[in-house]
């Protein structure tokens, strides 16, 4: 245990590796170190984001769907209630065509049962004025006794 | 064995524990410089720094490969422990690297205790056949001079930090108070002198101690079979025991280097 020159041999040795590394190993390390890590609060960050924003996406595809669903079922409503008014509008039409044909039909009977009257009128009043005629050739001069047939015919 | 002769045990084990130890100046005594632990010191530190630094050159912030992540992993170590002691400023200016430096450098040097000194010697007779001792730090000369330069860092801390009546100031009245000035002076005095000595011997002890256990081991594996087998099968034993130590130690060194520093930027 002799203390000799090896002592300032060392320690010139040893200040210049503390030298080396201090200027030229601990600095670039250090950056590598911090420029990756900052890589990685980057990645974390920008995951964060993307999955915030898959959140908001899929909340908004969520909210569509179900607008979309709200809609169909609406549709549906007016469709059922149009097909119902539908079905009530063509009833309608037609319980109003068949009044309107009964109505017509009706008045054609009526028409007809005037006319069949009339005719039967003019047919009674002419046989009627046959028959006078028949009676009262013998007795009576036709023409003489018209007028008075006229008016029984309108009687009638 | 060196000069090819018998050695006996206590020749062996004092052959082992020779330096290299060339006059550097005149013709030695202080002059004298232990070329093995310089020697071997340099290259440790070439081959664990430069190994950093060439990983390090190559760093990129993408996705490290596994050397790269082996050195960040090794750097957060020691960053670990400097952010968790060093509170005054920014420690990737110097306390860290510093720390880093110590701790690749020491754990290297110590770790040289593993290899076979028999073997290593073969190797090293060529360079010098009195001794060639290939750990740094189980010479007092290198610790002494790791704990010296963090001693004299500690000094310029204290006064960059405090300034030269700020440190002035604290080396009379800190702890006591003002008017128990002298008994401040002793105090401070003390503790300036054990820093380096509880710094440097701690680390030189366990390496000394541990490479005399092995060169104890390795007598007795010359004494023949029995001695061979339980030799190795202690030195097996002593040698895992000491991967603790040595790492233990080269933590401990970086520890108190760093305790060292951040207290001298502490204002009392």
């Amino acid at each position: 245990m002799n203390i000799n020159f090896t002592l300032f041999a060392q320690a010139l040795v040893f200040t210049a590796f503390i030298w080396f590394t201090v200027r030229f190993v601990w600095p670039p390390l250090l950056r590598a170190i911090g420029a990756r890590q900052k890589q990685i609060a980057d990645g974390l960050a920008a995951g964060e984001r993307g999955k915030k924003s898959l959140e908001v996406s899929s909340k908004q595809a969520e909210q569509t769907i179900q607008e979309a669903r709200e809609r169909a079922a609406e549709i549906i409503v007016q469709a059922e209630k149009r097909d119902a008014q539908m079905i009530e509008e063509a009833k309608a039409a037609a319980k109003a065509e068949g009044d309107r044909e009964k109505a017509a039909a009706k008045a054609d009977i009526q028409q007809e049962a005037s006319r069949a009257r009339e005719q039967l009128r003019e047919q009674v009043a002419a046989l009627a004025v046959a028959g006078a005629e028949k009676i009262l050739r013998r007795e009576v001069d036709a023409k003489a006794h018209a007028e008075l047939l006229d008016g029984i015919k309108k009687q009638l | 064995m060196a000069a090819g002769k018998e050695l006996n045990p206590t020749e062996y084990i004092g052959h082992h524990l020779t330096h290299d130890a060339r006059p550097f100046l005149g013709d030695g005594g202080f002059w004298t410089i232990h070329v093995d632990s310089v020697a071997v010191g340099i290259l440790l530190g070439f081959v664990g720094i430069g190994l950093i630094w060439w990983v390090v050159r190559g760093a990129t912030s993408g996705v490290p490969g596994k050397r790269q992540a082996f050195v960040e992993l090794l750097v957060g170590f020691v960053d670990d422990q400097a952010r968790g002691i060093f509170r005054h400023g920014d420690r990737n200016k110097f306390i860290a690297p510093a720390a880093l430096t110590v701790f690749v450098w020491v754990l290297l040097m110590n770790s040289m205790d593993f290899l076979p000194v028999d073997i290593v010697a073969l190797g090293t007779h060529h360079i010098s056949a009195h001794g060639f001792r290939i750990v740094p730090t189980a010479d007092v000369n290198t610790t002494f001079a790791l704990a010296l330069s963090v001693w004299f860092l500690m000094l310029y801390f204290s006064v960059a930090a405090k300034g030269w009546g700020g440190w002035m100031h604290e080396l009379f009245c800190a702890p006591f108070g003002g008017k128990l000035f002298p008994l401040n002076l002793l105090f401070n005095a003390i503790e300036y002198l054990s820093k380096p000595l509880s710094h440097s011997l701690r680390l030189y002890g366990n390496m000394y101690a541990g490479e005399i256990i092995f060169l104890l081991l390795w007598m007795w594996a010359a004494t023949g079979l029995v001695g061979t087998i339980f030799g190795s099968l202690l030195g097996l034993g002593w040698a895992i025991f000491h991967i603790l130590i040595v790492a233990l130690q080269a933590y401990v060194f970086m520890m108190l280097t760093i305790v060292y520093l951040s207290m001298a930027h502490e204002h009392h």
